[in-house]
This record gives structure tokens, sequence and C-alpha cells, in this order.
């Protein structure tokens, strides 16, 4: 809800269309107390003393003693405020490093100078992130170039897109709207053109929306024929682990350290084997970084992903 | 009242000036081979200014352009050209170098009673290595530009940008090794070089913020060349270092630029400090409250900057306990600040207070720094920050710090000492007049950006959605008036230097050593080494100032 002022779409402050605003909001309001509270006090006892105390006035005095308690409260207090912001900042922040398990993935890929989206039913799009309202969305963010950044202000979330890796960022929209997207990390000549629209629907749209995929293929399914297509099923079950039920479970290493399989563990597998191997496996996987585009990488792991389903009794935990 | 009713000494001082290190040789080898650290002041000061204006054209030109929507004026790759080449500019060649290097270098061996720093050739080498840098620099901004932004993000330095990076990065590069010298330097003279009796804690509070400066100039600058030289490497050679296509991480780079460039905003602000610690006590004719608490904070700031560098990058992909560590650090950076805001605002109560143009820009400096400071926490509050950071909130928050901070006390420091500087008096009246109107301009170019940030207009567009505009144009508007207020003292000041009324040793009748000299001091500072016995800042006995 933006402050509307006059005519026209002048606005002192943002539209809320996320669950994440109003915590991000009720912790700036704080801020900003604080911050009018100081501003005004320091300013005000500048021009107070400047005029109480003015030349013509006030005589030239001895100065006063050094006053040790006065010192130790102007440390101590701002200290305390500052370990209260930090404190409520850093839970804010935490809840976005956390999003809920039955979060919708939605995968995004930045480039020179675009955005582009592949949600997991098939549908893509560019420079446009259609989402459900009222449902937790994840992203899955990477570049083929350089940094960029995903930032929704009326989410109030923002991450960098790095090449080379994913980040992901969170939010949950509660207002159907269309919302500014921006990239916000400078990213060479059009940056400014790197632009787009959040458009949150109602969940039924959103349904409708995807329906209309021109090619009828989920994620899952392209992703499933390029399983193939590269030849993983050669390996993978027989000289190399199953991935059944692999996503989101632990992997014990060679090097006895126990990793996570999330989306950055898969694609770091695909694109770098050798990084990581698992433990009891030979380190005979090839590498397929320049083979696939981003999108195909994207697919592959979602289809890894629908086989966490069909956990195995694991092979790969024998020695 | 207090009304000094003694002539001036203006009237009975000789047509010609008593010999003084401006009038100690006239020709251009006297000047550009001079060992005179006041001479080589104003070498700086004259190169600081040339780039300030250099820098201030590119922003006023960008806000002209900003006043509409698709933008009023130039191409995408020109603007990215120009908020490149202000960035870089006003950083590495006028903020870095400004108090440091002009005021520092005059004042440092006044202040404690010496003849000169300790070691007067590298400070002339220092001033030579810094023209070098800004030359190539500057080559760099006309041959081809530059448009990767003061930051240099990677791998879009390194591997994309058709620009010309090279060069402006190893102007920076060379640039530099001036601050480490001028460090070096101010650290071995306040060390070895104090008047007898000239104990550490009766050092003027400058002293004390120049030498924390200096601490961070030597330990931080190197990391910067070591950084600028990496970047050079993969740009030329390919070798992966930071761009993931060549096997390199690009937050690498982040790390090692903000583990300089955070520390750096403390060599821009730090002397700042200093400035303010020497105006407020003059002018409130009272000793410095908390004059110890004051000097520890300075050092507490140099040595906490080093710790608070991945606050830049809470949303850059570093992990999260990693941004909540870095924030934590950043609030206790915080604190010595306020320490300093709260000490100089308490200096004011009781004191004997006069409003003349240092003490304008002095009380200037705490307001605006005040509230750069405090919008400092909401970047440093990891909730806030994902939403503000690298928006027009970013913006207004650094330039609060870097031109309501850092220039206000450069220009509090000019107006303070230029009568030492030059013997003479500038006008009251236009200094008053462009105080006030620098101030305004400020308040009315970076407020409406807070406001822009929030809203979230990212920082670094060309365009941008029309219901931006109306706080656009005010920006734009406040930058016309403070372009003017900035080019004000540059009349004046030059004025005074012919018409203006000869200043006589002490203008303000301020204590330090540098005001027991003559105006303009003469090239061996003093006649025989001055010897202190009392602490600094005896207002008490001092007779009040001029034009009072």
């Amino acid at each position: 809800m933006g402050i509307l002022l006059a005519a026209g779409h002048f606005q002192l402050f943002p539209d809320q269309a996320s669950l994440f605003a109003n915590d991000v909001d009720g912790l700036f309001f704080f801020l900003l107390t604080i911050t009018a509270f100081f501003s005004i006090l320091i300013a005000g006892l500048i021009v107070f003393f400047s005029v109480k105390y003015r030349r013509s006035v006030s005589p030239v005095r001895p100065p006063p003693p050094e006053k040790m308690w006065l010192e130790l409260t102007w440390t101590i207090l701002p200290l305390c405020i500052c370990m209260v912001i930090f404190v409520w900042g850093a839970r804010v922040f935490a809840l976005a490093f956390h999003p809920p398990a039955d979060a919708l993935d939605i995968y995004v890929v930045g480039k020179q100078w675009m955005w582009k989206v592949q949600h997991p039913q098939g549908r893509r799009e560019i420079n446009e992130l259609h989402i459900p309202a009222g449902r937790p969305v994840r992203l899955i963010m990477t570049s083929q170039d350089v940094i960029h950044d995903f930032f929704v202000p009326a989410f109030r979330v923002k991450q960098d897109v790095l090449p080379g890796r994913y980040t992901s960022e969170w939010f949950q929209a509660t207002e159907p709207g269309e919302y500014h997207l921006f990239c916000a990390q400078y990213c060479g000549l059009s940056h400014a053109d790197m632009i787009g629209t959040a458009v949150v629907m109602e969940p039924s749209k959103y349904a409708a929306w995807l329906a209309e995929s021109p090619s009828g293929k989920s994620m899952t399914e392209t992703g499933e024929a390029l399983y193939r297509q590269f030849g993983c099923n050669a390996c993978h079950g027989t000289k190399a682990p199953s991935l059944a039920g692999l996503f989101d479970s632990n992997v014990v290493l060679q090097n006895g350290q126990t990793v996570r399989a999330d989306e950055s563990y898969l694609r770091e597998s695909i694109l770098a084997p050798r990084a990581k191997i698992v433990s009891g496996y030979q380190t005979i996987m090839p590498t397929y970084k320049g083979q696939m585009s981003e999108e195909q990488l994207a697919q592959i792991i979602e289809y890894i992903k629908s086989l966490r389903a069909f956990r195995e009794p694991e092979p790969e935990k024998k020695q | 009242m207090n009304v000094s009713t003694q002539p001036l000494p203006v009237v009975t001082e000789p047509r010609h000036a008593p010999p003084n290190y401006l009038n100690d040789g006239y020709s251009v080898r006297s000047w550009l081979l001079t060992l005179d650290h006041k001479r080589i002041a104003i070498l700086y000061m004259i190169s600081i200014t040339l780039f300030f204006f250099i820098g201030g054209a590119a922003a006023v030109l960008f806000r002209v352009h900003l006043l509409t929507p698709t933008g009023a004026l130039f191409d995408p790759g020109t603007y990215n050209k120009l908020f490149t080449i202000h960035g870089v500019v006003m950083v590495f060649f006028f903020l870095i170098p400004s108090i440091p290097a002009v005021m520092g270098n005059f004042l440092v061996p006044l202040m404690i009673g010496a003849k000169d720093l300790a070691f007067p050739r590298l400070n002339l080498a220092s001033w030579y290595v810094y023209m070098a840098g800004g030359t190539l620099t500057g080559y760099a901004a006309i041959a081809g530009g530059i448009d990767t932004g003061w930051t240099f993000y990677t791998p879009y330095s390194t591997m994309f940008s058709n620009t010309n990076v090279i060069a402006a990065a190893t102007g920076v590069f060379i640039t530099g090794f001036s601050s480490i010298l001028t460090g070096l330097n101010f650290i071995a003279t306040i060390h070895k070089m104090r008047a007898p009796g000239l104990t550490w804690f009766r050092l003027p509070l400058f002293i004390w913020a120049m030498y924390a400066t200096s601490v961070i100039m030597v330990l931080g600058t190197p990391v910067l060349a070591m950084t600028v030289s990496l970047l050079g490497i993969e740009r030329i050679f390919h070798v992966g270092i930071f761009d993931p296509a060549l096997g390199g991480d690009p937050l690498l780079f982040q790390h090692l630029f903000w583990f300089y460039s955070h520390p750096a905003v403390y060599i821009m602000i730090l002397p700042s400090m200093g400035v303010v610690s020497e105006i407020i006590p003059c002018f409130a004719r009272k000793r410095p409250f908390g004059y110890k608490f004051i000097a520890m904070a300075s050092v507490a700031i140099a040595m906490l900057g080093f710790f608070v560098w991945g606050h830049h990058m809470f949303v850059s992909g570093q992990s999260m306990y990693g941004g909540v560590v870095f924030s934590f650090l950043s609030f206790f950076v915080a604190i010595p600040s306020a320490v300093k805001v709260f000490n100089w605002t308490a200096t004011l109560h009781k004191g004997s207070i006069s409003l003349q143009t240092p003490m304008l820009y002095a009380l200037g400096f705490i307001g605006l720094f005040t509230f750069g400071g405090l919008t400092g926490l909401f970047l440093a509050c990891l909730g806030v920050d994902i939403h503000v950071t690298g928006t027009y909130f970013i913006v207004a928050h650094f330039h609060y710090i870097m031109v309501g901070g850092a220039v206000m006390g450069y220009l509090g420091a000019i107006h303070f000492w230029w009568p030492k500087m030059t013997g003479r008096v500038y006008s009251e009246f236009w200094g008053r007049i462009s105080a006030a109107i620098i101030f305004v301009g400020f308040n009315l170019t970076f407020f409406p950006q807070f406001i822009l940030g929030y809203l979230g207009m990212p920082r670094r567009y060309y365009a941008y959605p029309p219901e931006f505009q109306v706080l656009n144009v005010m920006s734009t508007a406040g930058a016309s008036i403070l372009g003017l207020g900035f080019l004000l003292p540059l009349i004046y000041l030059l004025w005074s230097l012919k018409y203006g009324k000869r200043a006589g040793p002490n203008y303000w009748k301020a204590t330090g050593l540098e005001w027991t000299t003559q105006s303009p001091p003469e090239t061996e500072n003093f006649e025989t080494t001055p010897e202190v016995v009392s602490e600094p800042y005896a207002y008490e006995f001092m007779e009040l100032g001029n034009a009072d």
C-alpha cells in the first residue's frame, strides 16, 4: 500500500506485496524512529547551545571536569541500541535464508541484459515472472556472464545472481498485481534495461497461465530426455551412484566429509565432477561444462529432484 | 563586552611580507623541486582542486541527464562512463588525498613543532606519484573512458568491459603508493619529531586523526595494489582468478576490494573528524570535552574499520553466517563515531560560541555526519540492507558521509587555516553565504535519494520508471545549488590572495603551535624549536579572536 500523494505516480513509500515486506518495514520504521530521535537530539542541541552560549552573552569559562559517567553512558547506550538492531536485523535476515520446504522452485538465468525464467511445469518467459499469490516461491538463479541482481522492491528481496553457481531468494507474494523487477548489480551498458515485471496472480489464474505452455512438456520430462541424451543413465545406478533419492539427502564423500545434495551440489557434480567424489566410487565421470546450456542443466537437475521420492536402499553407503 | 578593540596587526604590517615559504623563490623550479612540506601541500591543493572540479562536472552532467525518466542527454555508454569517472576521480584522486595530503602535509610539522616531515624527498615523490597516477587515469577517461563503476567488480571489469580498464586501474594502482608514502612519512614524523614536552596526550586531535589515518593508509593500500594487479592479470592474460568461466571466484574480488575500500572510507572521514576537533574548541573557546575519548575513538575506528568489509556483501552470495558476523562487527564501528559526536556536542555546552565560516562547516559536519552515520545503521542491519543495498539509499548514505562529512571537513579546514597558509583573510560574508548554500544544496541533492532508494530505484541507472521523476528532479535541482556553492569559495579564496586583509600570526586566536608562527610561516617554520609546557586547547587563557 503506497501512500499516494497528489496526482500521477508519485510515491513516498513502496508497495508492500510480500510477507517479508512486513518484516523489513517493521524493522525499517524502528530504525527510522531511532534516526529521527538522535538526529533531532544532536541538531537540536547544536542549535540550542549555539544560541544560548553565543559569544555576546556567554563569557569564556574555565573548562568543566571530565565526566566519566557521561562518557560511559553515551558509549554503552548506543551499543545496547545497536545490539537490538543487530539481533532484530539478523532474525529478519535469517528468514530470507530459510525458504519453507513446500516452496515452488522457479529457475532464473540472468544474462546481459535480460532475465530468463523457467517454471517447473515447462512454461518459460523473459523479463517477466508470473507467480501465484499466497504461496512461497523460491528462485534458483544463475548468470551466463557477469554478476546481476534480482530485485523486486515490492517484495523487499534482493540477491546477487552470479555466474558459475546458484544463489537463491524466496518470498511469498500477498497482493495480486504487477511489480517492478530490477537488476540491482551494475552489469554493463544496458544495466538499466535489465528490468521487468513480477506478475502476482490468483493461484487459479496462475495454473491456467501455466497450462498455456507452448511445449506442453514439464522441466522434469525434458530433463529426463536430456538425461538419456547425455548418457547419464549409462553409469548412474551401476558404476556411479544411483540418483534415486539423492536430492536433499546427505552424501558421504571420499574425504570423509558429508554434504547435502542440494541444487548447488548437483550443479557442481555435473560441471566439475572431480570437486566432490562420493565415497566408494571411482572418479570416472567426465565434465559436462560447456556442453549444456544453463536451461538444460536446470532441467536435468529438476529431473534428478523428481527422483527424490524413489529412495532405494542406498548403495552408496557401502564401502 | 569582549570585543577586541586593539588595532589589527594588518595596519602596521609593512608593504612587503617578511620572508616566508611563499616568497622564498618564485621560479617554477622552486615549486616543482621544493622539499618544503608547505609548498608540497599547495601543490597537492591545486591538483586535488582540479580533480574535484572534474569529478564534480561529471556529476552535474549525469544529474542533468536524470531529469527525465528516459534520460535527457546521453546514450547509456556515456552515462556509465560519467558515473564511473565521477566515482574514480572523487574517491582516489580527491577524497583520499584531500585532507591528509593538503592539510596534513601543511599542518603536521607545524602542529608538532618540527621543521618539516621526516622524509621531505619522499614527500615530494608522493606528489609526483600521485600526479602520475592521476594523469594516467585522466588519460583513460579521455581515451575511450571506463565504464565499470569505481568498484571495478569482476568479471565485468576483467572479461566483459570494452573500455579502458587497464589504464584507469593502473592509475589507481600508482596513486596508491602516494598514499602509502604519505602515511609512512606522517607516522615517522609524529613518532620522532615532536617538540620537547609535546607528549602523546598533548597532541592536537588533528594529529591523532592523521596518525590513525596513516595507519590505515600503510596497512590497507597495499591490498588495493594487489587486488588491482590481480584484476590486470586476469584481464590481460586471462588467468582465471575472478571469472568463473576461467575457474575463478568473483566474490574473491569483492572481499579483496572491500578489505581496502571500507577502511578507505575512514581514510576519508577520520581527517575531517580531526579538523572538526580543532575548529569546535576554537570557536567555542573551550577545551574539547573528552579529549582522550575523541583521540582513542580515532584509533578505534582505524582498527575496527579493518574487520567490517563484508557488510558490503550481504546479498553478494556470501554465506548467511558471514553476513551475521560482519553485521555484528559493523555495529561496533558505529560506537566510536557516536562517542565523537557526543563529545563535540558537549564541547559546545557552556562555551562562548561564534558562528564564523569554519565553525559553520564544523557544525554542518556534525549534523550531516550524524545523519549519514545513523542511516549507516540501516545498511549494517542485515534485514533492511537486503532491501536498500544497491539502491539510491546507499548512494545517499555514503554521500552524507563523504560529502556531508569529508568535504565539509575539508572546506572547514581550508577556511580555518587559510589565514595561516596564505597570510590573508577571505570575505567572512561570502564564506558564510557559501557554507549555507552548500548545506542547503547538499541536503536537497541527497535527502530525496533516501526516499528513492527505499522506493527501490537502483543506482547506476541511466533511465528509470516515471514515478521516480519528481524526486530525481529535486535531487538535480539540489545538485545545481551545490555546484554553485562549491564554485563560490574558489572565487573568493583566490580573490583574497591579492585583496584580502593580512591575517597576522594568529587570526582566530587559536591554540596550537602552528598559530605561534608568522602567517604565512617562514620556510623553516620555527626560529627556535618550541617547547611545550602545558595541555592543549587552553582556550580559557587565550584572548578572543580577531573578528569578534
